[in-house]
């Protein structure tokens, strides 16, 4: 111990010298980059709510809430997208009708029927290949089995497109929420005589109810934002919508017609109108993590 | 357990409002009173939001909706059912009314012309010769300062710049009467690309959706040229081309020299027209054409098929008066009354059952 | 099942006490249309996906039986004539894809660093995190409304520069005067800013997912931070990041609308960024809702069918990877 080798103290006295020049602008220089980095993947969201705000907010009336959108060239018309809103909530609601029940149901399944079982494996595959579906591809496949079939563009067919990118989403958030409740309680609740319909609804799934909501907000806030189902199922309408059997404005919709438009009074109302779906969108999105974050800490 | 009761009843809260509004909405649409739902050209677009807008004034009980969707989608939707009445640029073919049960009933409700917009800062009046124009949209002339088209501007500066086309995305009337005119006037271009409503262009042209999009483009982006109906070149303030006609002399996209185009074209007995006439007309602006709603002989209710009469009725006649102020040819009265007579004799919701 | 049905004969055994067995019966019938219920519901969803592949393919038919699999390559998209090839589209599918991914892996692998190792004070690094992830909750017609009124405006001179000194290199060798920022380049970053959250939030769940021993034993033997992380870190969590760039390999596939308004909607293949193109999502967009003749509709489902099949095989093989890891450490949520 005491005689050391020559080498052998020469290294131990390489730990007390700094690190080399080289290694030194190495570390510092990639976490330079990497701050940069991280600072370059904030602008775009930056520069897109500061220009949604600056665009939109001047022209953020009380009567874009309430009136219909105004033909071009028409002066001293009130001008909003009240119906859009409308068919919005319309469509929105009709497919969360559809796709929770579908989504909870299939969770449970996955989680406490099925689980750990070959076919429980296979629904849950499935259902994963499900969230990655193009949503283009689900206004196609709306199209083709509701709008040909009622011959009629709707807010059904557009609620049944957005029912199916929504399905997978509430699907599997309910799974993960129900995994998350301990095993004992199932146990504690079977030993004291309850049937598993009792255990299912009364212990786990009452357990697990905020983390569901958040899934299913996430849902309703991606479903909310799509326009590409939308466009040939609901299709669009300037008047308000009638009933679920009609063509039916939606406000993602309206952004895309009105951001190609020529028009300079459309153009503004397609921001104004992003302001109040990102509004939304947003507001669901951070409510749902909020619901999450009380949870977990 | 007590933040889960809560959010049970802020779930079921949101749910029972968003029910509460969905079912309101469902229930005040069906106390309204009847909707026509149309869809298809862009050209008119303008023009029908301004109808439709104004004829729900005049009928409250009568709802509208029209969305501009291309004349080519307009046909289809027509076809499948999915809409109540298209409008068209074209009018359908007698093959594409044979695939509608019952037969369509052709309602012209007003023309216009087609400008040739541009966007070069400083360049106004920008003259196209027949010459010119086909080889600019069949990919011959490719740069702005070639000498065929400086040869018809003189003392006018052209950018060294390449020529891009604006162009539709979706299948169009507008391309229908655009590429009917520039195949009239020039073989290459009719054997290269010919009249279509979705026609193949040369080179790489950008494309944008309906009017507006092509508009927006041309708006936005200097260095290209495009067509749209001329209402969207005036209102948006898009440098319009002088365009030579037959007689040789070079004119704009005025309603006045559309009319004068329009004075010779003869309806047929349908109220169609014969589009191989329309091409190339002997004077005002050449590149004019018309647009046409379609409405079904037989509609599916009573209520149906009266409203389209109303419609109908409104648009030939009050409707009329609006298509001035856009910058619309109108339909002659003569024409416009025999249309009414014919809708209102054929279109019933007798005999077919389905559609 | 074995453990019911005995009990179930048992109560029918019994037989005496009428009550306790009715109650029991009652609960047992409950019970099985409960579970029978559930089962149903599950394979509805099942079914769902089925029936959407089957719709697709049978709307497809026309244009498969004609074209066949000489459609994959075919160049020409010409509706008067009826002929339809996919090349061009499938093409710029994969470029505009391809460069959002160049950009995003970077960008998202950065951020996920910075807000998985202790850099920052946890007190700021989830806000980080989650401000990234808010860009996904962002609507894509929205970001597109920003891409035609803001991002064409600022890439246009930068696609001149590029073009002004690099036209050298094939990939800027054309002109873009004139497109007014749209086109491939647009298209990619619009989508590089769109899958970036998915870059960075699954990475971020990885690298978190890494055994803290790994790190702890790298910096005992006196490697720095970054010596760790390119030496230790990245190599262990490879499949899982390979996961994550795939996963938002196959949302930046099937994105239409942002795309459809910044890409300039042009059929042509060419090398050049700096040209415009057309996507399969952006040309059904446009297409779907006029297509008139058998054939058209056909081809345009076919192009679906290509679209889906592309996105099916990048998130199996995603899912897959990400899986690889989960299975070493915890299981990343997606």
């Amino acid at each position: 111990m005491s005689t050391s080798h020559p080498q052998q103290r020469q290294s131990l006295a390489a730990l007390y010298q700094p690190l080399p020049i080289r290694r030194t602008m190495f570390n510092v220089g990639m976490s330079a980059i990497a701050f940069a980095l991280t600072g370059l993947a904030l602008l775009p969201l930056l520069a897109i709510l500061i220009e949604i705000l600056r665009q939109g907010l001047p022209h953020l009336k009380w009567e874009v809430f309430v009136s219909l959108p105004a033909p071009v060239g028409v002066q001293g018309e009130p001008n909003g997208f009240a119906n859009a809103i409308i068919g919005t909530l319309m469509m929105v609601g009709f497919a969360s009708l559809l796709s929770i029940p579908f989504g909870v149901m299939t969770g449970i399944f996955l989680s406490e029927l099925g689980q750990g079982t070959g076919i429980a494996n296979f629904v849950r595959f499935i259902t994963t290949i499900l969230t990655g579906v193009p949503s283009i591809i689900a206004g196609v496949f709306a199209y083709g089995v509701i709008v040909l079939t009622t011959k009629e563009f709707s807010a059904v067919a557009g609620g049944f497109a957005l029912s199916v990118l929504m399905l997978p989403v509430v699907a599997l958030t309910t799974e993960q929420a129900l995994r998350l409740v301990p095993t004992n309680q199932r146990l504690a609740s079977a030993a004291l005589g309850a049937s598993r319909l009792q255990t299912t609804f009364r212990v786990v799934v009452s357990a697990a109810i905020p983390a569901i909501t958040t899934g299913i907000l996430l849902a309703v806030a991606r479903a909310a934002g799509e326009t590409a189902p939308l466009i040939f199922t609901a299709l669009y309408s300037e008047v308000w919508p009638e009933g679920l059997f009609s063509p039916t404005p939606a406000l993602s919709v309206l952004i895309y017609k009105y951001a190609s438009s020529p028009f300079v009074e459309q153009n503004q109302l397609a921001w104004t109108a992003s302001v109040v779906l990102v509004g939304l969108v947003l507001c669901m999105s951070v409510l749902s993590r909020l619901v999450t974050r009380r949870r977990f800490n | 357990m007590i933040l889960s009761k809560t959010t049970i009843k802020r779930a079921i809260t949101t749910s029972v409002v968003t029910a509460v509004v969905t079912l309101g909405s469902t229930f005040a649409g069906l106390a309204q009173a009847q909707t026509l739902n149309g869809a298809g050209a862009t050209f008119p677009e303008p023009l029908y939001q301004r109808y439709f807008n104004a004829i729900r004034k005049d009928f409250p009980d009568l709802q509208v909706n029209y969305q501009g969707i291309g004349s080519g989608g307009g046909i289809k939707q027509l076809t499948a059912g999915a809409v109540d009445f298209a409008g068209s640029d074209t009018a359908m073919t007698d093959a594409e009314a044979a695939k509608v049960d019952g037969g369509v009933v052709y309602v012209p409700t007003s023309g216009g012309p087609v400008a040739v917009v541009y966007n070069l800062p400083g360049v106004t009046n920008l003259k196209l010769s027949r010459k010119v124009l086909p080889a600019i949209f069949s990919g011959q002339i490719t740069r702005w300062n070639d000498p065929r088209i400086a040869a018809d501007n003189q003392g006018v500066n052209l950018p060294d710049q390449p020529i891009r086309l604006a162009v539709r995305a979706d299948s169009s009337g507008t391309s229908y009467i655009f590429t009917n005119h520039l195949s009239a006037i020039d073989p290459y271009f009719k054997g290269r690309i010919g009249a279509n409503k979705a026609p193949k262009w040369a080179g790489k042209p950008v494309s944008g959706k309906g009017n507006p999009g092509v508009a927006q483009i041309v708006k936005r982006t200097p260095g290209t040229i495009g067509y749209v109906e001329a209402s969207f070149a005036t209102t948006n303030k898009l440098q319009s081309a002088l365009v030579q006609n037959k007689t040789g002399a070079y004119v704009a996209p005025t309603l006045q020299e559309a009319n004068k185009a329009l004075e010779a074209v003869e309806f047929n007995p349908d109220y169609r027209v014969t589009f191989s006439k329309l091409g190339d007309p002997g004077q005002g602006y050449p590149i004019t054409g018309l647009t046409w709603i379609m409405v079904y002989k037989n509609y599916d209710q009573p209520a149906e098929a009266d409203a389209v009469k109303k419609m109908v009725q409104w648009v030939l006649t009050k409707g009329q008066e609006i298509n001035d102020d856009l910058g619309y040819t109108r339909i002659p009265t003569s024409v416009a009354n025999r249309v009414i007579q014919t809708v209102s004799s054929t279109v019933d919701s007798s005999g077919v059952t389905s559609r | 099942m074995q453990e019911r049905s005995e009990q179930a004969s048992n109560q029918f055994r019994a037989g005496i006490n009428l009550e306790i067995t009715t109650a029991g019966e009652e609960n047992l019938w409950l019970d099985q249309g409960f579970t029978w219920l559930v089962r149903s519901f599950a394979f509805g969803t099942v079914i769902l996906l089925f029936w959407l592949v089957w719709a697709i393919f049978d709307k497809a038919q026309p244009a498969i039986q004609k074209f066949g699999l000489s459609f994959l390559w075919s160049q020409d998209w010409n509706v008067a004539d009826l002929s339809f090839g996919a090349l061009p589209f499938i093409y710029g599918t994969l470029v505009s894809s391809a460069i959002a991914l160049l950009l995003a892996i970077p960008i998202g692998l950065a951020v996920a660093l910075v807000t998985s190792e202790n850099f920052l004070p946890p007190s700021v690094r989830s806000p980080l995190a989650f401000l990234v992830e808010l860009i996904a909750a962002i609507p894509s017609v929205i970001i597109g409304l920003w891409g035609i009124f803001v991002l064409t405006s600022f890439i246009q001179p930068i696609q001149q520069w590029l073009y002004q000194y690099f036209r050298w290199i094939p990939l800027f060798s054309t002109d873009p005067s004139g497109y007014g920022g749209y086109g491939m380049l647009a298209a990619g970053v619009i989508l590089a800013i769109m899958i970036l959250p998915t870059m960075a939030a699954i990475s971020r769940e990885v690298l978190l997912a890494i055994p803290k021993e790994l790190r702890s034993g790298s910096m005992s033997l006196g490697a720095t931070r970054w010596e760790t992380i390119f030496g230790v870190l990245l190599p262990a969590g490879r499949s899982g990041i390979l996961g994550a760039a795939l996963l938002a390999l196959g949302r930046a596939v099937g994105e239409t609308m942002a795309v459809t308004m910044v890409i300039g909607n042009s059929p042509t293949i060419s090398a050049s960024l700096l040209d415009v193109g057309y996507t399969i999502p952006a040309v059904l967009a446009n297409e779907f809702g006029e297509a008139l003749d058998d054939l058209h509709i056909g081809s345009l489902m076919y192009l679906a069918l290509i679209l889906f099949t592309v996105t099916l095989l990048v998130n199996i093989i995603a899912v897959l990877m990400v899986r690889l890891i989960g299975r070493q450490g915890k299981m990343p949520g997606f």
